[in-house]
């Protein structure tokens, strides 16, 4: 999220997979996509059948590399250097797409004049470096005045403190020769790939480049992606056909399982779980709404969430429930709650589709924090070591530990498999596609909904009965799903409760029958539970008189009762018709950076969304990512908030400045630019800083240094 | 005699014979493979994706009377076109394979063995400790803020768990006991 969210706006693929096909260059760097995304990769083949290049970067000589054009081989844990020259190499000599850069980036606005760059004394340090708190803190990485929302701007990019000329002085030593020395690319070869992805730059071509945990896998993942964005943003590709970036993740539904996340930190679509300072929903509010763009409708998402959790109990007397939901008091992770698990401060555990035991880094401290639960559930398909660690373990063969000696209570509960349950996945280039249930699950097999419900509803029932202010939440918490014969809750009511409602009940409304645009509209008392849904996020209010599950959701299942994820028919190349992409069906989000600023597309080769003279809306092959009746031209008044202060030409929405931003004047812990330093484990010096590893990076190196391949997506 | 001649007739040699034909048409066909269809010919389908990776691959789960029979490419996938690759090709064996697991286990504190137990009972039991551990470690206020959480009961996910499932686990956990150890293995 961070890397691609501070760039563009969304955590989130910018493209979707077929319009590879139409890319005249195609990067493939931190991936062997045709071993690990084959059939994605048949839009890359695609592409190469229609005279593009493709350049995959990689150490190791694959059958990607087989299949490119530029096989170039790096030094692993060196991308930054390698990306960083051709960063430098399109300033210096000019070739970057200046017609896009200008309007579309922030590469005009004006910093703040506390901020100094790593050149200053070449130590790698940004200004606001805290030596005692290993951090960087403060404000003077925004920009000049300290408001993101309407920055001064240098259009010529010659003043001297505009973001351009920062990013050139930043650059300026990741030469050729520096890269050759770092990542051991010959000159030669980086000047191949420098001229195919400047050929592939400007109004009739377009490159895009794909990734996956060979990227997001480094402890400086995020810095690579952005290092990427930086690169995407000076060629003019993202927001346009066979450009942008195309994180390739790992398992099926990694991107679905951040936009609604099993994660601690995220609420649904990415709204910022409250931490202890936040006390009252206000204060929370005041701290994550941004005056400007998409995220000015903070509250009304929040809101809306809150409604959905604790549904009427929800009040804004009690400012809907916002206390009952838990704190954070520092960080949560996996990686920090396992030394709670070793210590034997953790009591239990759930495991679903996890197998810590040896699918994650140090496995013999996995298994002995394991033993040292008091309970463990394990929902998995097969008997997986981290369900029998007591029983068959290195360790137990060894005799360090006996299984007289554990204690742990274990509970293996049989999972059902993707055939045997219906419910969604978010791909890739997040497409949301429904799988409809063929057979039930086999023997005591079950799904994950089933579990939680079948959970849900004993413990519900136990808060009940008790009068315990503490299981306040509990009572309060809108668990009205119905179910099927199995016990399972309908997950079509659960996706259409992601996509959400008017609050207020419509009365007699059959059951699931469409009536009044309401689906589901009973709860399990026989009750009507809540009105018709809304067509979107645009609809939704922070007055509590709407809910939402996942507000980026929303549009998945709206009034007309059509479940869009289980829609199957597909009427362009982008697959308009066949699932639902998020936001808005979208499949190519930024996109009003496809036309020109005055509108028109950049060139008939390469059109994918124009605002139309005739009728004054944008139009086009994709939905169009932008307000549809903003004209390219229209100007902000001054003071004005949310969406209406995002001029007519400025494609990135989420951003406060509409801009899609090279430097991340806010939200980056370490840097806002990306900064070539070694890896942990590198056993060679910096050529560049005289520090060799990312600054920050050494707190959460000796601790987490066995752990960062973890990170799977 | 006329049943004779029909009796041979089903030769299919003899047919080869008399229509002097090549032997590789129709009249190579007994009355077996002339009975023979495809294993789907009469089978429902599902439309499903391919769990694995995160391409998105679409499938056609065909089935009949509540067995799975195969697993096949959607055709119609704007993203797959009919592909799957050998492992989403497999996934039928995914779940058919033999080790599969189909009933519900439990391990008693220091037992060396698996011990059996209803998928009703196990639920009401899980229940139960969730319930113990959160009253024994659920935290109210902390120096003076209300926290409403507890660090003692933890969640670790999958990244192949659908939409729906990972919305009723955050419901759940999080909005309804507190639980702030909630993780998984996607970092987008």
């Amino acid at each position: 999220m961070p890397g691609l969210g501070t760039s563009f706006g969304r955590g989130g693929a910018t493209t979707a997979q077929q319009d590879l096909a139409n890319a005249d260059c195609i990067l493939i760097e931190g991936s062997s996509m045709a071993e690990a995304h084959p059939v994605g990769f048949r839009w890359v083949m695609k592409a190469k059948e229609r005279g593009a290049t493709i350049i995959h970067v990689d150490p190791r000589f694959s059958r990607t590399s087989a299949l490119a054009d530029i096989w170039v081989p790096l030094r692993a844990g060196t991308d930054i250097a390698f990306l960083g020259g051709l960063v430098r190499h399109l300033i210096e000599n000019n070739l970057f797409f200046r017609e896009y850069v200008v309007p579309y980036t922030n590469a005009s606005c004006i910093l703040s004049d506390e901020y100094r760059d790593p050149e200053g004394n070449g130590d790698g340090y940004f200004s606001g470096w805290n030596e005692e708190k290993r951090a960087y803190e403060g404000d003077s990485w925004l920009y000049k005045g300290g408001d993101l929302s309407r920055p001064e701007r240098d259009l010529t990019l010659q003043h001297p403190q505009c973001v351009f000329q920062k990013l050139k002085r930043h650059f300026s030593r990741y030469t050729p020769e520096m890269v050759e020395k770092i990542c051991g690319i010959p000159p030669e070869l980086f000047h191949k790939v420098a001229d195919a992805l400047v050929a592939a730059s400007g109004p009739k071509k377009t490159a895009a480049v794909c990734y996956a945990v060979g990227w997001t896998q480094h402890s400086k993942g995020v810095q690579i992606i952005r290092a990427a964005a930086i690169l995407q943003l000076l060629l003019g590709n993202i927001g346009r056909p066979g450009g942008g970036i195309l994180a390739l993740r790992g398992h099926a539904s990694i991107q679905g399982s951040t936009d609604i996340p099993t994660l601690y930190d995220i609420l649904p679509g990415y709204l910022t779980m409250p931490h202890k300072g936040d006390q009252t929903l206000q204060q929370y509010l005041d701290t994550y709404t941004k005056k400007t763009g998409l995220w000015s409708g903070y509250p009304k998402y929040m809101v809306s969430t809150l409604k959905a959790y604790y549904g009427k109990r929800a009040t804004a007397k009690n400012d809907f429930g916002y206390s009952w939901l838990p704190k954070l008091t520092g960080n949560h992770s996996f990686f920090e709650f396992l030394y709670d698990m070793l210590d034997g401060k953790m009591e239990g555990m759930f495991l679903m589709g996890q197998n810590p035991a040896v699918g994650a880094p140090n496995s013999r401290l996995q298994r002995k924090a394991l033993s040292k639960l008091k309970w463990l559930v394990v929902r998995d398909m097969v008997e997986i070591e981290s369900a029998n660690f007591w029983r068959e373990s290195p360790e137990i063969d060894r005799g360090e530990l006996k299984a007289e000696d554990i204690e742990t209570e274990v509970f293996f509960f049989p999972a059902a498999g993707h055939a045997e349950k219906e419910g969604a996945f978010t791909n890739t280039q997040r497409l949301l596609q429904w799988r409809e249930k063929a057979v039930d699950p086999p023997g005591d097999c079950r799904s994950e909904a089933w579990f939680m419900h079948q959970l849900a509803l004993r413990l519900i029932a136990k808060a009940k009965a008790s009068d315990d202010s503490i299981d306040e939440p509990l009572r309060a918490l809108d668990w009205w799903y119905p179910e099927d014969e199995l016990g399972d809750p309908k997950t079509e009511a659960v996706l259409t409760e992601i996509n959400g409602w008017y609050t207020d009940p419509v009365a007699g409304v059959g059951d699931s029958s469409g009536n009044e645009s309401v689906v589901f509209g009973i709860d399990r008392e026989g009750n009507p539970h809540h009105g018709k849904q809304v067509n979107g996020f645009a609809e939704l209010k922070a007055d509590g008189s709407t809910a939402s599950g996942c507000w980026i959701y929303s549009g998945v299942l709206g009034r007309d009762g059509v479940n869009k994820a289980n829609s199957r028919k597909s009427k362009d190349y982008l697959g308009h018709g066949w699932g639902f992409a998020w936001p808005g069906d979208r499949r190519i989000i930024y996109n009003r950076a496809s036309a020109r600023p005055d509108g028109s597309p950049w060139s008939e080769r390469k059109k994918l969304v124009w605002w139309d003279w005739d009728s004054d809306k944008w139009t086009g092959i994709d939905v169009p990512g932008f307000v549809k009746g903003k004209p390219p031209d229209f100007e902000p008044e001054v003071g004005a908030e949310g969406l209406d202060a995002i001029p007519g030409d400025a494609p990135f929405t989420l951003h406060e400045d509409g801009l899609g931003w090279l430097f991340v004047p806010k939200g980056l812990q370490d840097g806002p630019l990306p900064t070539h330093f070694e890896p942990l484990e590198s056993p060679v010096s910096n050529e560049l800083y005289s520090h060799n590893t990312n600054p920050p990076e050494h707190w959460i190196g000796t601790r987490h240094r066995a752990m960062q391949s973890f990170h799977l997506c | 005699m006329a049943s004779l001649t029909a009796l041979l007739s089903k030769w299919p040699l003899i047919r080869q014979i008399r229509e002097r034909a090549d032997g590789t048409g129709l009249e190579a066909m007994s009355d077996k493979t002339r009975a023979m269809h495809a294993r789907i010919d009469d089978a429902q389908v599902a439309r499903s994706i391919c769990p694995y990776c995160g391409v998105g691959c679409g499938q056609l789960i065909f089935h009949k009377d509540g067995k799975l029979l195969s697993i096949e490419g959607d055709p119609e996938s704007p993203i797959s076109q009919g592909n799957l690759c050998p492992k989403g090709a497999a996934s039928y064996q995914l779940l058919t394979h033999s080790r599969r697991e189909t009933k519900m286990k439990y391990r008693a504190p220091r037992a060396k063995e698996w011990t059996e137990i209803s998928l009703e009972r196990a639920m009401d039991v899980v229940a139960d400790r969730v319930w113990e551990s959160r009253k024994r470690t659920f935290v109210h206020k902390q120096n003076g803020a209300t926290i409403n959480h507890t660090t003692a009961i933890c969640h670790l996910g999958g990244a192949t768990l659908d939409n729906e499932e990972n919305y009723l686990i955050k419901k759940l956990f999080t909005a309804g006991l507190g639980m702030v150890c909630v993780s998984n293995q996607a970092r987008i």
